[in-house]
């Protein structure tokens, strides 16, 4: 495999599981075809939602802890990035904390909207710490409180969701 | 996870939206990924969006897993413990919740 290929993480993964001695891993597969909705307007016209897997929190808020933590933060997208706090275990925060935008990249969004990029961004940008190793519980748990906040979005209805993983 | 429209990008884990302090790089990432949104049209595509790290591939040697990120993760498991309690990134903001 040459370097410009990406890193195959599922091989890698499984190399190290078995040097370290731990169980295979057992990824979750959806092998379903995904739910198509046409995007009719021009991106320019979209209002976007973010919604972010870093662990993404503001002060005020009960930070995530690292145990399987379905819940939501609902971050205001008046927020800047500057007083979005990140916590979660399974990535180095040290760059994220230095410069959130790298896993919640709300200014950058901000200023697409200014270069009108894309049309506007939601009210609230919804956060969850994505190291959940219960599928089940993901599914179960998160996803439905995930998807009830951008369908009660307050303000315009959401047209696009920007999912960002770590 | 199978999403209708997916982007990938070729950062290593933790730097998904870009590198820290380069906010042209990362609006440019997110231009290439709306752009992408908009000109796909079957479901589950997967878009490389030709972003990378660095011309320098060399932390992909060090990324020997999803367990550490090859340029800030040191080598083997580097996860911190699964604790229970909410981890604050300062001690102000659990004042600041708890009260």
């Amino acid at each position: 495999m040459s370097e410009t290929d990406p890193v195959d993480y599922i091989q890698r993964t499984r190399e190290q599981y078995e040097r370290l001695g731990y169980d295979d891993y057992r990824w979750a597969e959806k092998k379903e075809v995904p739910p198509w909705t046409p995007i009719k307007k021009p991106i320019s016209e979209l209002n976007v939602a973010l919604v972010a897997s870093g662990g993404a929190y503001t002060k005020g808020q009960i930070a995530f802890h690292w145990e399987d933590d379905t819940g939501i933060r609902l971050i205001p997208s008046t927020e800047p990035a500057s007083d979005v706090r990140v916590t979660h275990f399974a990535y180095d925060l040290e760059p994220a904390r230095e410069d959130p935008n790298i896993v919640f990249p709300t200014d950058r969004l901000h200023e697409l909207v200014t270069e009108k990029t894309i049309g506007s961004l939601a009210t609230n940008s919804v956060a969850c710490m994505g190291g959940i190793y219960s599928t089940r519980r993901a599914e179960e748990e998160l996803a439905p409180l995930i998807l009830e906040s951008i369908s009660n979005m307050p303000g315009a209805p959401v047209d696009l969701v920007l999912l960002v993983p770590v | 996870m199978n999403p209708p429209r997916a982007a990938f990008v070729d950062m290593p884990l933790g730097y998904t939206a870009g590198r820290p302090h380069e906010p042209e790089f990362q609006r440019d990432l997110l231009r290439k990924v709306f752009r992408a949104a908009e000109n796909m049209d079957t479901p589950g595509t997967i878009f490389d969006l030709d972003v990378t790290w660095s011309d320098d591939p060399s932390w992909k040697n060090k990324a020997t897993s999803g367990l550490n990120n090859g340029v800030n993760s040191a080598e083997g498991d580097s996860r911190l413990p699964r604790v229970n309690e909410p981890q604050y990134q300062f001690e102000e903001d659990r004042i600041a919740a708890e009260n």
